[in-house]
């Protein structure tokens, strides 16, 4: 790798300062799964490297059955699926969380690592946009919240602004009778980045028979990863079926622009949307039945 | 150059104090540094498990840590696996079941392998395949690497 420096960084103030100050010639080291491969690889130039683990709120990890949960943005996956209350509130999250690498990937990779990175194929972006996961974002110029699917705006590229670093993640508390999954596609049965990825959550009426709410996100099939309105409205007080489902996954299909490369060609990866988003929603309204 | 890193750890149990770069990550510190050279550069970006460790009792992939994050941590390698009184029982099954051809592949195996025994001492077969797939071997196959796993863990479970 090429010669840079490190900076370990205590708080927030601390690490925005570098930020402000190195503009793009620094770049935060979450888990590094992503940044130090890039860096060795000249991928990407910089500097520095700061490391964010040792900042309290990026460690922190909080799940408060009212309130919801707070992820800091460098916890690693493991943290989240270990944790037993979580796992069992948010499934469709641990969906993504626990098929991320291998275990030596997950215990280091973050949540937050995987949105700043902004990859289009990311995996546990689409649950994070079906589960409404609001990003806190701290600057010089103060605070900000973002919902999650503004936060990518190009392959590689977010929102962040110079100065600006993820902090948190924050999560409602799982609705009363909802569910949500996230299941992607890939050639072999691990390590391997998704050909398409779909992550959907829905809210059941009083007699489980109805959504009253539900959402759909896609991966790898647009240059971010993508909420799709119209398919999670499509599935809104319609009698839960076959039908309704179908409808769902066409229009998610229709509204996916998938590029052909050597993972997949556009067709393939169109076919693939709908069969995933067929399968997560089965999955997500069994879980909101049961739940 | 930029300045170099003191940073103090544990590594085998052992208080250690090691002047990295930088741009070092482990893997580079462990082999380079510390000449402790049983983790190995399989592909250097994340893919093969050949450079595993523990990380404050975590699997990792050594390559994808910079040497200076280790500040404060405990480091668990392959060297610290066998004891005084013999080889650790997945040593003695990979040996007698020649779960190793050229070799590259075995510390990365045995440590994660390991990781896996301390947590789960009676996995499935899926349950080590599972747990193995972020280590590649390219000579030996698998299947001989899970039969001397699930082995090791029948010796230890007796
Ligand atoms: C072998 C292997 C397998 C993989 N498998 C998958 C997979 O199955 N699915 C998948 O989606 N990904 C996969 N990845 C990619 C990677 O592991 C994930 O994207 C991971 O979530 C990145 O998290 P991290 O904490 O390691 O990020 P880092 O590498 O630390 O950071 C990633 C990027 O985000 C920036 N960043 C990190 N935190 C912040 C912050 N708080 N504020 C601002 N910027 C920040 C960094 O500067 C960097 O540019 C794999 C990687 C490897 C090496
Ligand atoms: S050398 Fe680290 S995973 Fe291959
Ligand atoms: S024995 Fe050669 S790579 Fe596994």
């Amino acid at each position: 790798m090429k010669d840079i420096d490190y900076a370990a960084p205590k708080t927030i103030a601390e690490a925005c300062a570098i930020l402000q100050e190195k503009g793009d010639k620094a770049r935060c080291l979450a888990g590094g799964t992503d940044i130090i491969v890039q860096v060795r690889e000249h991928r990407r130039d910089i500097d520095v490297l700061v490391d964010i683990k040792h900042i309290p709120q990026v460690n922190a990890l909080n799940y408060d059955p009212g309130k919801g949960l707070t992820i800091g943005a460098a916890v690693p996956c493991y943290r989240i699926y270990e944790h037993k209350e979580i796992a069992k509130a948010y499934p469709g999250l641990i969906d993504a969380a626990a098929l991320i690498g291998g275990i030596q990937i997950q215990s280091r990779a973050s949540l937050g690592g995987n949105l700043c990175n902004a990859s289009p194929a990311g995996d546990t972006i689409p649950p994070l946009i079906a589960l409404e996961a609001i990003c806190v974002i701290v600057g010089a110029g103060g605070m900000r919240e973002v919902p999650v699917e503004k936060f990518c705006t190009a392959p590689g590229k977010t929102v962040l602004g110079r100065g600006e670093m993820l902090v948190q993640l924050k999560l409602p508390p799982p609705k009363p009778r909802s569910g949500a999954a996230y299941l992607r596609f890939i050639p072999r049965n691990e390590m391997d980045i998704a050909v398409a990825g779909a992550g959907v959550s829905v809210v059941l009426d009083e007699k489980k028979e109805k959504c009253i709410a539900a959402r759909v996100a896609l991966a790898a099939v647009a240059p971010t990863p993508l909420l799709v309105q119209e398919a999670g409205a499509a599935l809104v007080d319609g009698a839960l079926g076959d039908a309704l489902i179908d409808k769902a996954a066409s229009l998610a299909q229709a509204a996916a622009k998938p590029i052909s490369d050597m993972r997949g060609t556009a067709e393939y990866r169109k076919h693939l949307v709908g069969i995933l988003v067929k399968r997560a929603l089965t999955i997500a309204i069994q879980r909101a039945r049961a739940g | 150059m930029s300045k170099k890193i003191h940073v103090t750890t544990s590594i085998n149990g052992k208080e250690t104090e090691f002047l990295c770069e930088p741009r070092q990550s482990l893997l580079e510190v462990l082999r380079d540094v510390l000449m402790l050279t049983g983790a190995k550069e399989g592909c250097n970006n994340g893919n093969c498990g050949a450079c595993n460790v523990l990380l404050d009792g975590r699997l990792v992939n050594s390559c994808l840590v910079m040497g200076a994050e280790a500040q404060g941590c405990k480091v668990q390698t392959i060297e610290g696996i066998a004891t005084p009184q013999g080889l650790h029982p997945l040593q003695q099954t990979f040996l007698e079941g020649a779960a190793l051809q050229c070799g590259i592949c075995t510390p990365g195996f045995i440590v994660a392998a390991k990781a896996m025994l301390d947590q789960n001492p009676k996995p499935t077969e899926h349950q080590v395949r599972h747990f193995l797939a972020g280590n590649l071997c390219r000579c030996t196959g698998y299947d001989k690497i899970v039969r001397a796993v699930l082995e090791a863990a029948a010796l230890t479970n007796k």
